[in-house]
């Protein structure tokens, strides 16, 4: 790979440094769609930007992002194959009651299932 | 060649050398571990919206530093990389071992603000997302922990100028811990 031009890893360190400040910056403006965008929208994309600049995954042989996509996909059939039993509340001949909403105490405050 | 050398190092089948194969398939296959963990939180996070109390228990100055921490740790890991491949041993075993410092002050943060939260009852028992935090967050120390001790190994090497491949193989490793840390903080400081 050293015939491969390097991205300024320092330039991309100091993007990914205001990244974060954004980030944590989001919540001050009170508006949760502001704070969902900053937190995961900022995340994504500083994860991106650590995946090509840092781990070179843009000029890496095709095989590694199938293998990485590959289980990506799995882990969201993962989550799609049990998420229902957790969302839903009933079912066919099933049927669980919400859960009391606990007082918000340090101590065994939430209620478990 | 010599007939000792294993195969594993001469020959691959995909044309990436076997060491960086085998990091690949690391990293793939904690993606179904992290990502495992953390979409669960999200799903029992949305279920129980009283969590929210708790969350805000959380110390997002301390998530906030440890974040700094390690994007500036992986700074200095590819910069280890970089040396490494200019064939600069000593200077790539200087980087690793400011990488390792970065993670050292990671562990150091997160148990400081971890004594924090114990001491005021939020433990892992506690309740369901206390429980989330420490597994989740303790399975990432962890991988640090694990990363930085392979870092004193792969830098001791290096230093001698030996096994140099292996820098960008502990460098991959290291973005990882890098990137899962990129989402969890937001999930258990900033989204609460």
């Amino acid at each position: 790979m050293s015939e491969i031009h390097h991205p300024n890893y320092v330039k991309v360190w100091a993007i990914l440094c205001v990244l974060l400040g954004i980030s944590v910056a989001g919540p001050m403006f009170g508006v949760e769609a502001v704070t969902l965008i900053t937190a995961f929208g900022v995340a994504c994309v500083k994860a991106f930007l650590v995946m090509k600049n840092f781990m070179h995954l843009n000029v890496e042989k095709r095989i590694a992002v199938y293998m990485l996509s590959t289980c990506l996909v799995f882990m969201f059939l993962l989550f799609a194959a049990t998420a229902p039993d957790v969302m839903n509340h009933e079912g066919w001949n099933w049927h669980r009651p919400m859960p009391e909403i606990a007082s918000a105490t340090p101590h065994g405050g939430g209620a478990h299932h | 060649m010599a007939a000792a050398r294993p195969i594993a190092t001469t020959r691959s089948a995909t044309g990436i050398p076997t060491g960086r194969l085998a990091v690949w398939w690391i990293i793939a296959s904690e993606i179904v571990i992290f990502g495992g963990l953390l979409v669960s939180y999200i799903l029992h996070r949305l279920g129980h919206p009283e969590w929210a109390a708790f969350a805000a228990h959380t110390n997002t100055a301390a998530g906030a530093t440890n974040t700094f921490v390690l994007l500036t740790s992986s700074l200095t890991a590819v910069l280890a990389h970089k040396a490494a491949e200019e064939g600069n041993g000593s200077k790539a075993a200087r980087f690793l071992r400011f990488t390792m410092l970065g993670g050292a002050t990671f562990i150091i943060i997160k148990s400081f603000e971890w004594h924090h939260e114990i001491s005021l009852g939020y433990t892992i028992t506690a309740n369901g997302f206390w429980s989330f935090y420490y597994t989740a967050a303790g399975l990432h120390a962890l991988h640090v922990i694990g990363g930085v001790i392979i870092m004193g190994f792969v830098s001791a090497a290096a230093a001698r100028n030996h096994e140099l491949q292996r820098v960008e193989l502990i460098g991959l490793y290291w973005h990882f811990v890098d990137i899962v840390w990129i989402f969890l903080f937001p999930l258990l400081y900033i989204a609460k």
